[in-house]
Protein backbone atom coordinates (compact mmCIF):
# COMPACT_ATOMS: atom_id res chain seq x y z
CA UNK A 1 0.00 0.00 0.00
CA UNK A 2 1.27 3.23 -0.84
CA UNK A 3 -0.96 5.81 0.83
CA UNK A 4 -0.41 9.77 0.78
CA UNK A 5 -2.36 12.59 0.01
CA UNK A 6 -1.77 13.08 -4.09
CA UNK A 7 0.08 16.66 -3.40
CA UNK A 8 -2.90 18.08 -6.91
CA UNK A 9 -0.79 21.93 -6.72
CA UNK A 10 2.52 20.33 -7.43
CA UNK A 11 1.75 18.08 -9.79
CA UNK A 12 -0.77 20.65 -12.18
CA UNK A 13 2.02 23.43 -12.07
CA UNK A 14 4.75 20.51 -13.83
CA UNK A 15 1.67 19.36 -15.96
CA UNK A 16 1.38 23.09 -17.28
CA UNK A 17 4.92 23.84 -17.33
CA UNK A 18 5.61 20.09 -19.32
CA UNK A 19 3.61 22.07 -21.80
CA UNK A 20 5.35 25.06 -21.96
CA UNK A 21 3.46 27.50 -20.08
CA UNK A 22 5.73 29.49 -18.07
CA UNK A 23 3.31 31.48 -15.66
CA UNK A 24 2.19 29.52 -12.82
CA UNK A 25 -1.16 28.87 -12.30
CA UNK A 26 -2.60 31.16 -9.10
CA UNK A 27 -5.22 29.46 -7.21
CA UNK A 28 -7.32 31.22 -4.99
CA UNK A 29 -6.65 31.63 -1.37
CA UNK A 30 -8.43 33.29 1.38
CA UNK A 31 -6.79 34.17 5.30
CA UNK A 32 -10.92 34.51 6.51
CA UNK A 33 -13.57 31.86 5.32
CA UNK A 34 -16.63 32.60 6.25
CA UNK A 35 -18.78 30.23 8.14
CA UNK A 36 -22.53 30.40 9.83
CA UNK A 37 -23.21 27.44 11.99
CA UNK A 38 -26.77 25.86 10.86
CA UNK A 39 -29.87 28.35 11.67
CA UNK A 40 -32.30 25.43 11.36
CA UNK A 41 -32.26 21.56 12.26
CA UNK A 42 -31.09 19.49 8.98
CA UNK A 43 -34.71 18.15 8.92
CA UNK A 44 -35.96 21.46 8.04
CA UNK A 45 -33.59 22.70 6.32
CA UNK A 46 -33.82 23.08 2.18
CA UNK A 47 -30.53 21.78 0.43
CA UNK A 48 -29.45 22.71 -3.05
CA UNK A 49 -26.38 21.15 -4.74
CA UNK A 50 -24.00 23.29 -7.13
CA UNK A 51 -21.65 21.33 -9.30
CA UNK A 52 -19.17 21.82 -11.41
CA UNK A 53 -20.28 19.18 -14.53
CA UNK A 54 -22.31 21.10 -17.38
CA UNK A 55 -25.78 20.08 -18.45
CA UNK A 56 -25.65 17.48 -21.19
CA UNK A 57 -27.46 19.87 -23.72
CA UNK A 58 -26.86 21.66 -26.64
CA UNK A 59 -26.06 24.13 -24.78
CA UNK A 60 -24.40 22.85 -21.96
CA UNK A 61 -21.78 21.49 -24.15
CA UNK A 62 -20.87 24.27 -26.05
CA UNK A 63 -20.64 26.87 -23.52
CA UNK A 64 -19.42 26.19 -20.03
CA UNK A 65 -21.44 28.65 -17.97
CA UNK A 66 -24.16 29.03 -14.73
CA UNK A 67 -27.37 27.08 -15.23
CA UNK A 68 -30.18 25.66 -13.01
CA UNK A 69 -31.44 22.56 -14.08
CA UNK A 70 -34.45 20.25 -13.15
CA UNK A 71 -33.51 18.24 -10.09
CA UNK A 72 -36.45 16.10 -10.42
CA UNK A 73 -35.99 13.93 -12.86
CA UNK A 74 -32.72 13.40 -11.87
CA UNK A 75 -30.40 13.56 -15.22
CA UNK A 76 -29.15 9.91 -16.26
CA UNK A 77 -25.90 11.93 -17.64
CA UNK A 78 -24.05 14.90 -17.03
CA UNK A 79 -21.53 17.13 -19.47
CA UNK A 80 -17.79 16.20 -17.88
CA UNK A 81 -15.87 15.87 -20.83
CA UNK A 82 -13.84 19.36 -20.50
CA UNK A 83 -12.92 18.56 -16.43
CA UNK A 84 -10.14 17.79 -15.29
CA UNK A 85 -11.19 14.18 -13.32
CA UNK A 86 -9.00 10.87 -13.59
CA UNK A 87 -9.77 9.80 -16.89
CA UNK A 88 -7.17 7.08 -17.26
CA UNK A 89 -8.80 5.56 -13.52
CA UNK A 90 -12.58 6.19 -13.24
CA UNK A 91 -15.63 7.44 -15.27
CA UNK A 92 -18.45 9.60 -14.82
CA UNK A 93 -20.90 7.55 -16.33
CA UNK A 94 -22.90 6.99 -12.80
CA UNK A 95 -24.34 10.50 -12.31
CA UNK A 96 -24.83 9.79 -8.15
CA UNK A 97 -20.99 9.72 -8.22
CA UNK A 98 -20.71 13.19 -8.45
CA UNK A 99 -24.31 14.78 -8.49
CA UNK A 100 -25.56 13.82 -5.43
CA UNK A 101 -29.44 13.95 -5.96
CA UNK A 102 -30.33 10.45 -5.94
CA UNK A 103 -28.83 9.71 -2.28
CA UNK A 104 -30.12 13.82 -1.05
CA UNK A 105 -33.68 12.76 -2.10
CA UNK A 106 -33.31 9.18 -0.20
CA UNK A 107 -32.32 11.62 2.78
CA UNK A 108 -35.69 13.22 2.01
CA UNK A 109 -37.18 9.84 2.46
CA UNK A 110 -35.47 9.38 5.60
CA UNK A 111 -36.38 12.91 6.96
CA UNK A 112 -32.95 13.76 7.60
CA UNK A 113 -33.50 17.01 5.63
CA UNK A 114 -36.33 19.49 5.08
CA UNK A 115 -36.49 18.96 1.04
CA UNK A 116 -34.00 19.52 -1.79
CA UNK A 117 -34.45 22.43 -4.21
CA UNK A 118 -36.54 21.75 -7.20
CA UNK A 119 -33.08 23.14 -9.54
CA UNK A 120 -29.86 22.15 -8.91
CA UNK A 121 -26.96 24.56 -10.15
CA UNK A 122 -24.05 24.31 -12.39
CA UNK A 123 -21.11 26.26 -12.64
CA UNK A 124 -17.91 26.30 -14.77
CA UNK A 125 -14.64 25.96 -13.46
CA UNK A 126 -12.41 28.52 -14.18
CA UNK A 127 -8.95 29.70 -14.93
CA UNK A 128 -10.07 33.45 -14.00
CA UNK A 129 -10.74 33.94 -10.53
CA UNK A 130 -12.22 37.43 -12.14
CA UNK A 131 -15.10 34.96 -13.81
CA UNK A 132 -15.71 33.35 -11.02
CA UNK A 133 -15.88 36.33 -8.21
CA UNK A 134 -17.67 38.94 -10.39
CA UNK A 135 -19.60 36.74 -12.66
CA UNK A 136 -20.53 33.12 -11.84
CA UNK A 137 -20.54 33.31 -8.01
CA UNK A 138 -23.47 36.49 -7.82
CA UNK A 139 -25.56 34.31 -10.00
CA UNK A 140 -25.79 31.29 -8.34
CA UNK A 141 -26.12 33.40 -4.86
CA UNK A 142 -28.95 34.41 -6.62
CA UNK A 143 -30.50 31.20 -7.40
CA UNK A 144 -29.90 29.99 -4.16
CA UNK A 145 -31.99 33.38 -2.59
CA UNK A 146 -34.86 32.67 -5.43
CA UNK A 147 -35.00 28.88 -4.56
CA UNK A 148 -34.97 30.08 0.00
CA UNK A 149 -31.89 27.65 0.32
CA UNK A 150 -30.41 26.88 3.61
CA UNK A 151 -27.61 25.04 2.73
CA UNK A 152 -25.68 24.44 -0.32
CA UNK A 153 -23.27 22.02 -1.03
CA UNK A 154 -20.73 22.20 -3.56
CA UNK A 155 -19.39 18.97 -5.43
CA UNK A 156 -16.76 19.71 -7.83
CA UNK A 157 -15.49 17.00 -9.95
CA UNK B 1 -7.31 18.40 -0.13
CA UNK B 2 -4.62 20.77 -0.77
CA UNK B 3 -6.53 23.00 -3.40
CA UNK B 4 -9.16 23.23 -1.29
CA UNK B 5 -7.50 23.52 2.08
CA UNK B 6 -5.53 26.74 0.26
CA UNK B 7 -8.49 28.23 -0.79
CA UNK B 8 -10.18 27.87 2.80
CA UNK B 9 -13.58 26.79 2.92
CA UNK B 10 -16.17 26.71 5.58
CA UNK B 11 -16.26 22.49 5.83
CA UNK B 12 -14.66 20.16 3.27
CA UNK B 13 -15.67 16.25 3.40
CA UNK B 14 -12.81 15.03 1.72
CA UNK B 15 -13.01 11.29 -0.66
CA UNK B 16 -9.51 10.29 -1.21
CA UNK B 17 -10.67 8.94 -4.54
CA UNK B 18 -9.72 9.45 -7.94
CA UNK B 19 -10.81 12.82 -9.26
CA UNK B 20 -14.47 12.03 -10.98
CA UNK B 21 -16.52 10.22 -8.38
CA UNK B 22 -16.36 12.75 -4.95
CA UNK B 23 -20.18 11.19 -3.67
CA UNK B 24 -18.87 7.63 -4.19
CA UNK B 25 -17.50 4.84 -6.26
CA UNK B 26 -19.63 4.44 -9.34
CA UNK B 27 -22.75 2.17 -8.80
CA UNK B 28 -22.01 1.65 -5.30
CA UNK B 29 -25.21 3.40 -4.02
CA UNK B 30 -25.20 2.35 -0.13
CA UNK B 31 -21.42 4.48 -0.26
CA UNK B 32 -22.56 7.23 -1.56
CA UNK B 33 -25.39 7.32 0.74
CA UNK B 34 -23.04 7.05 3.51
CA UNK B 35 -20.94 9.71 2.11
CA UNK B 36 -24.23 12.25 1.31
CA UNK B 37 -25.07 11.24 5.30
CA UNK B 38 -21.64 12.37 6.57
CA UNK B 39 -21.31 15.32 5.07
CA UNK B 40 -24.77 16.47 6.17
CA UNK B 41 -23.21 15.64 9.76
CA UNK B 42 -20.89 17.74 8.80
CA UNK B 43 -23.09 20.61 8.05
CA UNK B 44 -25.28 20.15 11.16
CA UNK B 45 -21.97 19.95 13.59
CA UNK B 46 -19.33 21.85 12.56
CA UNK B 47 -18.50 25.19 14.88
CA UNK B 48 -15.89 27.22 12.44
CA UNK B 49 -14.99 27.18 9.35
CA UNK B 50 -12.28 25.32 7.40
CA UNK B 51 -13.79 22.03 9.31
CA UNK B 52 -12.26 18.63 7.36
CA UNK B 53 -13.50 15.21 7.54
CA UNK B 54 -12.19 12.57 5.49
CA UNK B 55 -14.88 9.57 4.37
CA UNK B 56 -13.73 5.82 5.78
CA UNK B 57 -13.50 4.55 2.31
CA UNK B 58 -10.85 3.51 -0.31
CA UNK B 59 -10.50 2.82 -3.84
CA UNK B 60 -9.58 -0.67 -4.84
CA UNK B 61 -5.65 0.32 -5.04
CA UNK B 62 -3.33 3.11 -5.00
CA UNK B 63 -2.09 3.14 -8.40
CA UNK B 64 -4.21 6.59 -9.66
CA UNK B 65 -2.58 8.74 -6.55
CA UNK B 66 0.91 8.08 -8.69
CA UNK B 67 -0.82 8.20 -12.24
CA UNK B 68 -1.98 12.03 -11.78
CA UNK B 69 -0.61 14.24 -14.03
CA UNK B 70 2.12 11.49 -14.71
CA UNK B 71 5.12 13.23 -16.60
CA UNK B 72 8.17 11.28 -17.23
CA UNK B 73 10.22 10.09 -21.06
CA UNK B 74 7.13 8.19 -22.04
CA UNK B 75 5.18 11.74 -22.71
CA UNK B 76 7.19 14.83 -21.87
CA UNK B 77 7.66 15.13 -25.83
CA UNK B 78 3.92 14.71 -26.52
CA UNK B 79 3.10 17.24 -23.38
CA UNK B 80 5.00 19.94 -25.55
CA UNK B 81 3.35 19.30 -28.60
CA UNK B 82 -0.05 19.54 -26.72
CA UNK B 83 0.64 22.50 -25.10
CA UNK B 84 1.68 24.09 -28.47
CA UNK B 85 -1.53 22.73 -30.30
CA UNK B 86 -3.73 24.08 -26.96
CA UNK B 87 -2.12 28.04 -27.37
CA UNK B 88 -3.17 27.47 -30.68
CA UNK B 89 -6.45 26.64 -30.31
CA UNK B 90 -6.33 29.61 -27.53
CA UNK B 91 -5.23 31.99 -30.11
CA UNK B 92 -7.89 30.97 -32.51
CA UNK B 93 -10.87 30.68 -29.92
CA UNK B 94 -9.75 34.89 -28.49
CA UNK B 95 -10.31 35.77 -32.70
CA UNK B 96 -13.44 33.83 -32.38
CA UNK B 97 -15.01 35.98 -29.76
CA UNK B 98 -14.82 33.10 -27.09
CA UNK B 99 -14.68 34.61 -23.66
CA UNK B 100 -13.46 31.49 -21.49
CA UNK B 101 -11.13 29.17 -22.35
CA UNK B 102 -11.48 25.53 -21.94
CA UNK B 103 -9.69 24.10 -18.91
CA UNK B 104 -6.85 21.60 -19.63
CA UNK B 105 -8.89 18.20 -19.45
CA UNK B 106 -6.43 15.68 -20.64
CA UNK B 107 -4.78 14.92 -17.40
Amino acid sequence: MDQYDVPYMERTRNFYRAQGYSKDYQWAHYDDVPFTVLQKPLSKARIAVITTAMPDTEPGRAQRQVYASPSDPIPSVMYTDELSWHKTMTHTEDVASFLPLQQLRQCTQLNLIGDLTQRFYSIPTEYSQRNTIEKDAPEILALCQQDEVDVAILVPL
Amino acid sequence: MDIVEYCGVPRYLHSDFPLGNPCGKPYDSDMQLQIIQQGLGLIEHAQQARSTERTPFTWKDDNWRADYARIDDSNREELRLRGERRRQQQANDKAAGKSRAAMISEI
